[in-house]
């Protein structure tokens, strides 16, 4: 893990008394409510529906064991006991008091956090894989490239008053977990003609109102002009994108107004006077980030015997060999695991997790896992390097403080931006939605037979728990003040990304779960033997998915 | 007479602001009343949000000050326009003009800025704290040309 120098420690402990001094000149009157706003946004406090919010800042999804702790006292301190975790790999914290919030940033400070830019039009956190470093289809680690992308765009003094958000995303594996193609800015590590790795830049991706998938603006681009290029892009962006309406600001409808090609030229052209300029990475400066992610010091263990005898534990209490199956992954080293610490358990606001969750996952991470933890987009937590002898203890463990819901990328591992129970811009709750599916789908076996299912739940168009790439997504709507649930379908995440479909009419609050019902019930119905529901849906297309669920009750 | 900060003091202004109608060789001058004289030598600009700076380039070492307007402080367009001029070799004075905030200054300093007019003259002494606000930053900037990376120990 990234671990900062005086330098590092020295910007932050300098944002933390500049926010002090805002905070202080806004409770005096100095600072009006407008001109306060943007500033707090971009130490990630909102003003919500109840209270402020304050999203803190998780470079990549990557923690530490000391970190989750200071988490824990936080929320303990100076909140209700609670923290939630975000689908940009965030953590959220819903009351805190805007008086205490520099207290808060001064404590994250001390175990080198912050919240800068985790809200606000500017550079947000960048985000990848959660399986990074560890995932077995990886080319090359990504998450020095995150960090460097983090300097980067920290305080970047061109880039802090965009027209909108803009969100960068780098991936280095052959499937895609941190949904590259739905960002302003992915970035791909991919191998050239001569086998040369660089990066593959997409642009003008985004979900929103008007999702797009992004497009392709440099096949491969050494790696040492990334930084260069990037600063062209969003130099284009910050110039020519629109600042006249908010909902036509993002850099997607920059690229399509100008079209890919003219956008890419106007980029080269900008990156001619950038080109190797003194913000071209120096190779000393790659092995730098490259040595805050190294191996941990991994036991030599075999990795068949391991598997033999996992499996016979789970012979021996299958619930935990159920466990095993739906909720660890194969590690790229033999003899470990990579194991997903459940969030969504049957009555939970999807992605809550309490401070005593957290203080136990700290320790366990320490014990099982080199102290290191992962925050994912799906809104769970992950440890990544565990023994697959020592799985059964820590399932225990897991299991106890109901962490262990073995559901992971099933049905009810529901993605849930907070909507209306929390989000002052919600058109509708998601919350009690998720939680009615989750009661209603409570059937593991029935779960399984499903086969992996992503399910989507955003409270409004601005897409948090990013329904449009849900293979079944739920957006809330308002209809004459009423609160209804539109529901799409066929969207994905993965490299064949795709905008999911609007399937009709929406339907009411009440009425979600049988209308899921309804959609499985026509998949298992249609499904070829092996089809998973996005390759049914694919084959069949949405009007069999339309008829069925509109059709009259006979 | 308006006030405005200038190499780090608060001083009073010796130019005339930029105005539609009859503006002489004392007042900034819009882009359009710029671009009419035939003769630019000496005579300072103001561009606003949505004018870019292209068309000053050739004409640079002519021009002893260049005005940004920011009429809302969240339209960031001028922070781009103010690097490119001192990119291309802009050596004059590049001001910041209009609603801009105590808070933004050390990134406006970043940018190549060096004076600083606050339609808010009250907020005059806060902006000249602002523009300490930060002493290291991570990326190349034009006060600073080299990134972090390159001087880190
Ligand atoms: S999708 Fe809408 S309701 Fe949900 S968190 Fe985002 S802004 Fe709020």
């Amino acid at each position: 893990m990234y671990v900062y120098d005086e330098y590092d420690q020295r910007i932050v402990d300098q944002r933390v008394t500049q926010f002090r001094g805002q905070t202080e000149r806004f409770l005096a009157g100095k600072l009006t409510e407008a001109e306060f706003l943007p500033l707090r946004l971009q130490n990630g406090l909102y003003i919500q529906r109840l209270a402020p919010m304050l999203r803190i800042a998780v470079p990549y999804g990557l923690l530490s064991s000391n970190k989750l702790r200071k988490l824990a006292h936080i929320t303990r301190v100076y909140d209700k006991g609670y923290a939630h975790v975000s689908t940009r790999q965030n953590i959220q914290l819903n009351w805190p008091r805007l008086e205490e919030v520099p207290d808060i940033l001064a404590d994250l400070a001390s175990v080198q956090m912050h919240a800068i830019q985790t809200s606000g039009n500017c550079i947000r956190n960048t985000t990848t894989d959660q399986y990074a470093g560890v995932a077995t289809d990886e080319l090359e680690d990504p998450r020095p490239y995150c960090e460097i992308i983090r300097q980067w765009s920290t305080l970047h003094p061109e880039f802090a008053f965009l027209p909108r958000k803009f969100k960068i995303a780098v991936c280095g594996t052959t499937e895609d977990r941190a949904a590259i193609y739905a960002h302003d800015i992915g970035v791909e590590l991919v191998a050239n003609a001569s086998g040369e790795i660089g990066c593959k830049i997409l642009a003008g991706g985004g979900l929103g109102r008007t999702p797009v998938i992004g497009a392709v603006i440099c096949e491969w681009l050494d790696k040492k002009h990334l930084l260069t290029y990037l600063e062209a892009i969003l130099r284009v962006y910050n110039q020519n994108g629109r600042r006249d309406n908010k909902f036509k600001a993002r850099i997607k409808i920059l690229v399509k107004a100008m079209g890919v090609d003219a956008f890419r030229e106007a980029v080269e052209q900008e990156w001619a006077a950038l080109k190797d300029g003194p913000s071209t990475l120096t190779e000393q400066e790659i092995e730098r980030a490259k040595s805050f992610f190294t191996d941990p010091p991994y036991v030599a263990l075999d990795g068949d015997a391991a598997g033999e005898s996992l499996r016979l534990q789970g012979e021996q209490d299958p619930i935990f060999g159920n466990w095993v199956r739906r909720n660890t992954l194969e590690h790229r080293v033999p003899g470990y695991r990579i194991v997903n610490v459940s969030l969504k358990a049957t009555g939970f606001a999807p992605g809550d997790i309490t401070d005593s969750q957290l203080d136990l996952v700290a320790e366990l991470a320490d014990l099982y896992s080199f102290g290191e933890v992962r925050t994912t987009h799906q809104q769970n937590l992950v440890l990544a390097d565990v023994q697959a002898d020592q799985l059964y203890a820590l399932w225990q463990r897991l299991q106890a403080a109901g962490l262990a819901t073995p559901n992971h990328g099933y049905l009810t591992d529901i993605i849930c931006c907070p909507g209306g129970d929390y989000c002052s811009l919600a058109n509708a709750k998601s919350i009690p939605v998720a939680e009615a599916i989750q009661a209603r789908f409570d059937d593991l076996d029935y779960l399984y037979d499903l086969g992996p299912i992503e399910l989507n739940i955003s409270g409004c168009m601005n897409a948090c728990g990013h329904h449009h790439i849900g293979h079944i997504g739920i957006l809330g709507v308002d209809k004459k003040g009423q609160e209804f649930y539109q529901v799409c379908l066929g969207g994905s995440q993965a490299k064949d990304a795709s905008i999911g479909k609007i399937l009709g009419p929406s339907f009411s609050q009440e009425d979600m779960p049988g209308i899921i019902e309804r959609i499985l019930q026509t998949y298992l119905d249609l499904r070829d033997e092996e089809e998973t529901f996005l390759d049914t849906y694919r084959r069949v297309g949405i009007e069999p998915f339309k008829e069925r669920v509109y059709a009259k009750a006979d | 007479m308006p006030r405005l900060i200038k190499h780090g003091a608060i001083v009073e202004d010796d130019w005339l602001p930029a105005q539609e109608d009859g503006a002489g060789d004392a007042h900034i001058l819009t882009l359009e009343q710029w671009t009419q004289r035939a003769d630019k030598q000496g005579l300072a600009v103001q561009l606003e949000p949505g004018q870019a700076p292209s068309p000053l380039f050739d004409v640079l070492q002519e021009i002893p000050l260049v005005a940004i307007n920011f009429p809302v402080f969240t339209d960031g367009r001028g922070f781009s326009y103010g690097r490119e001029l001192r990119e291309r070799g802009f050596a004059g004075e590049l001001r910041a003009c209009g609603h801009i905030l105590p808070d933004q200054m050390t990134y406006l300093r970043r940018c190549g800025f060096d004076a600083f007019q606050l339609a808010d003259e009250s907020r005059l002494e806060e902006a000249l704290a602002g523009l300490a606000d930060f002493d290291e930053y991570y990326q190349a900037s034009i006060d600073q040309p080299l990134p972090l990376f390159r001087r880190r120990g």
